[in-house]
């Protein structure tokens, strides 16, 4: 180093380290993560960061989570993030802690959280030696991270902090690794390092739009006869401000709205000119809409193979725009006629302010046929199940659910499977960060510690796990963790005894040859409930929904509510894996059956 | 079931990166991970502090595919940019070899007669064999290795492709 006044090369006396002001690596972490507004990690302890462990005890400014699995904290700090916004952290030991929270990084690489996950490593003199714990995270988590670092020098570590936040929480998020060695941990700096890498030129993300876009883009929608807007999740991530916008721009341009799994709550469940979630379990309405609409706005959205069906019969007579932060989304499945890179509350904000004062053209015969498509009641479900009649419909037990819930602004997570697509079609959003879930990876075990991670940051919030039988007990383990924290929790388990998705597919697909997909030997939720201090609650009739979910709401603390299902009830609508959006199965049609291997070789 | 490709383009890309740790891994890894191809890849640091590094990717794919592989290459944090240089403009590509040819008598003789036409430098030689060093585009290369097949090719080693835009322009 250089001194900056005399230009001679500094002394090591300014820069040494003064013993009362020293700080080791696992100092400089814990400080660095305070400077970022870090309220909670998540975390489990291990050896290989016990000097991290060490600095966080006693620590008041700074609260640790501990979950009961590295898999539970790494979804926790997710549904933490989705619920406040805010960047979660992760904190866990080298070798199995690190693989075990493989699958909450890979789940907010895909659906874009925001996360910084610390790993410990074991020391620099044992990396490559395979030593007792070790494991190359950076290795193994290179391509289900957006980035990630293995710290060698102490000098760089608050700069690694720093930019890694930066890197997690902007542009498109995602998730980041920092993985330290316990010997950096230990070690105190006689420097420390401004940047981790010279030069402005690194990681600079474009917001902003061309001008001459937005002038394009509004030329289009105001001239179309039957506009849609497409909206996902990148409108959450953007922030309220993007979902209030979305609802702006709707009202100048009086577009139906339809929306990806990942983006419900942006645009509100009770408007007019909502039609629901499109795709696979999509409406009716939404997916004739958006085969038939002339220009389509796709707004954070990637026209994911959920959503899309049959590639060559998707919306094929229109003109479509992408909005999106990442180019790489931009003509990766789909090819649009116009491709907008930029941040959503931005480019919505560029695209009213070029609409200004224009006349939202009349689109009574669009909306017209829209209400047609409506009148088939896609959503409408039969009282009864042929197989069970004496049992509560699930779709029925998520409409009691929302209308009981209603006015309480709850926050919903879920797990993966029939469940899911329930709770997204039957449970009504008004808001956005109300609604978690596992969307691009669809990983079972998700909902319960994104519940844990979503009431913390939001104490007295209502929130509900919406879950399935199996699924829940994929990560049943953090209902310790609840308990500890004294988190009042929702669990509301559909239980149809089914890993219901695969009962439903291998009916659809391989003559209902329903292979290892029964739930058998299932705990009893309600005695497992109270063996974790939580109040269990069990349904098994419609009479008796109501006053259980009015238990379950009542009781202030963690409550697990058992609610028997109807065993045989399909999530329909469904467009079947290589249909279009024109051939949808609904309530009624014949779903018995096999398929060609050209359509059984789709997911 | 059928399995369709679509028809492929050869591109030369050349990507400036942080000359970091796992850089490379990073890279290689997307291109497997995605099922892109690389047919050649170079790398080496071309600043003065070693921060930087030019890699020079020969890939080929439909043009959907090179599109996706250059954003999907932005997208990387250490990536500091990405230039095609098939699509950019003309351009020079160059590649050296280094070729063991081993014989004696009319055949030695006539290798290294071809060696001249092609201005190939004889680096290493014994009585029974020669290393010639070779520069050029790739063809040429490819087309100077079929001759020696005849001619007691032994070994050969390639740098793959290095390239860069003509002009006054920097990439």
């Amino acid at each position: 180093m250089e001194c900056p006044v005399t230009g001679k090369p500094a002394s090591p006396a300014p820069s040494a380290p003064d013993p009362a002001t020293a700080m080791s690596g696992a100092a400089i972490l814990v400080n660095a993560l305070i400077e970022q507004g870090v309220e909670f990690v998540f975390g489990y302890p291990g050896g290989a960061v016990l000097p991290i462990y060490d600095e966080l005890f006693g620590d008041e400014r700074i609260r640790h989570i501990l979950v009961r699995h590295e898999a539970g904290a790494a979804h926790a700090a997710e549904g933490y993030a989705r619920a406040t916004g805010k960047p979660g952290v992760v904190l866990v030991t080298s070798g199995p802690g690190a693989t075990n929270a493989i699958t909450g990084i890979a789940d907010a690489w895909m659906d874009s959280i925001p996360l910084v996950v610390i790993t410990g490593q074991v020391p620099t003199s044992l990396i490559g030696t395979d030593a007792f714990q070790e494991a190359d995270t950076i290795g193994i988590t290179r391509h289900c991270t957006k980035h990630n670092y293995l710290v060698k020098d102490p000098a760089d570590l608050a700069a690694t902090i720093k930019e890694a936040f930066r890197i997690a929480t902007t542009g498109r998020p995602g998730p980041v690794v920092i993985d330290i060695p316990k010997n950096v941990q230990i070690a105190v700096p006689s420097e420390r390092r401004a940047n981790v890498r010279t030069g402005a030129h690194r990681y600079a993300p474009q917001t902003v739009a061309p001008a001459e876009q937005i002038v394009e883009a509004v030329e289009l929608i105001a001239g179309a006869r039957a506009p849609i807007l497409y909206t996902g999740g990148g409108i959450i991530n953007s922030g309220p401000e993007a979902s209030r916008l979305l609802r702006q721009f709707q009202d100048l341009t009086s577009a139906p709205v339809t929306s990806t799994l990942m983006g419900l709550g942006a645009f509100p469940s009770t408007h007019p000119d909502w039609l629901g979630m499109l795709g696979m379990h999509g409406t009716y309405e939404a997916n004739m809409a958006m085969n038939q609409c002339d220009v389509m706005v796709c707004i954070g959205a990637r026209f994911d193979d959920r959503v899309t069906g049959r590639l060559d019969a998707f919306s094929p007579g229109s003109k479509k725009i992408h909005i999106d932060i990442d180019r790489s989304s931009i003509n990766k499945v789909v090819p649009v006629d116009l491709g907008i890179v930029g941040d959503c509350a931005t480019v919505l904000g560029q695209l009213i302010e070029a609409w200004g004062s224009r006349q939202a053209r009349n689109l009574g015969e669009w909306k017209a046929r829209i209400a047609g498509w409506r009148a088939r009641e896609c959503l409408a479900y039969p009282d009864r199940s042929a197989k069970h009649p004496g049992m509560i419909m699930p779709q029925k037990a998520v409409e009691r659910l929302h209308a009981l819930t209603r006015g309480r602004e709850p926050i919903i997570t879920t797990e993966v499977g029939q469940h899911q697509m329930w709770a997204a079609q039957y449970f009504g959003f008004e808001a956005p960060n109300k609604w978690l879930t596992s969307g691009g990876l669809g990983t079972m075990g998700y909902g319960l510690p994104a519940a844990i991670g979503a009431q913390l940051g939001h104490p007295d919030a209502l929130v509900i796990d919406i879950a399935g039988e199996a699924s829940i007990q994929m990560n049943i383990q953090e209902l310790g963790t609840a308990s500890q924290y004294r988190l009042p929790v929702k669990i509301f388990i559909l239980n149809n005894e089914y890993m219901g998705m695969v009962r439903q597919w291998q009916e659809l697909t391989y003559e209902s040859r329903y292979s290892n997909s029964y739930s058998d030997s299932l705990p009893d939720f309600v005695k497992l409930a109270e063996a974790y201090g939580w109040k269990g609650i069990r349904i098994t009739e419609e009479k008796d929904l109501d006053d259980g979910i009015m238990r379950m709401l009542d009781h202030n603390g963690p409550v697990i509510v058992d609610c028997l299902v109807a065993q045989d009830a399909n999530c329909l609508p469904m467009i079947p894996s290589g249909a279009a959006h024109t051939d949808m199965l609904l309530y009624g049609d014949h779903v018995d059956g096999t398929m060609d291997d050209e359509a059984k070789a789709l997911v | 079931m059928k399995i369709t490709e679509a028809a492929s383009e050869r591109h030369v890309l050349a990507v400036m990166v942080d000359n970091e740790p796992g850089i490379l891994a990073k890279i290689t890894g997307l291109f497997t991970a995605r099922g892109y191809n690389i047919d050649s890849l170079t790398v080496a640091d071309i600043t003065e502090d070693h921060a930087v590094s030019r890699i020079t990717i020969v890939t080929n794919g439909p043009p959907q595919v090179i599109d996706q592989i250059e954003a999907q290459l932005e997208r990387l944090v250490p990536v500091h940019k990405v230039t095609d240089l098939t699509t950019a403009g003309p351009h020079v590509e160059r590649e050296l070899a280094l070729i063991k040819v081993t014989g004696t008598g009319d055949k030695r003789v006539e290798a290294l007669r071809v060696a001249e036409i092609f201005r190939a430098h004889v680096v290493d030689t014994t009585t029974t064999s020669f290393v010639f060093e070779l520069t050029g585009a790739p063809e040429k290369i490819e087309s100077f290795i079929a001759l020696m097949r005849d001619l007691g090719l032994v070994e050969v080693g390639r740098s793959g492709v290095v390239g860069m835009m003509r002009g006054a322009q920097g990439t």
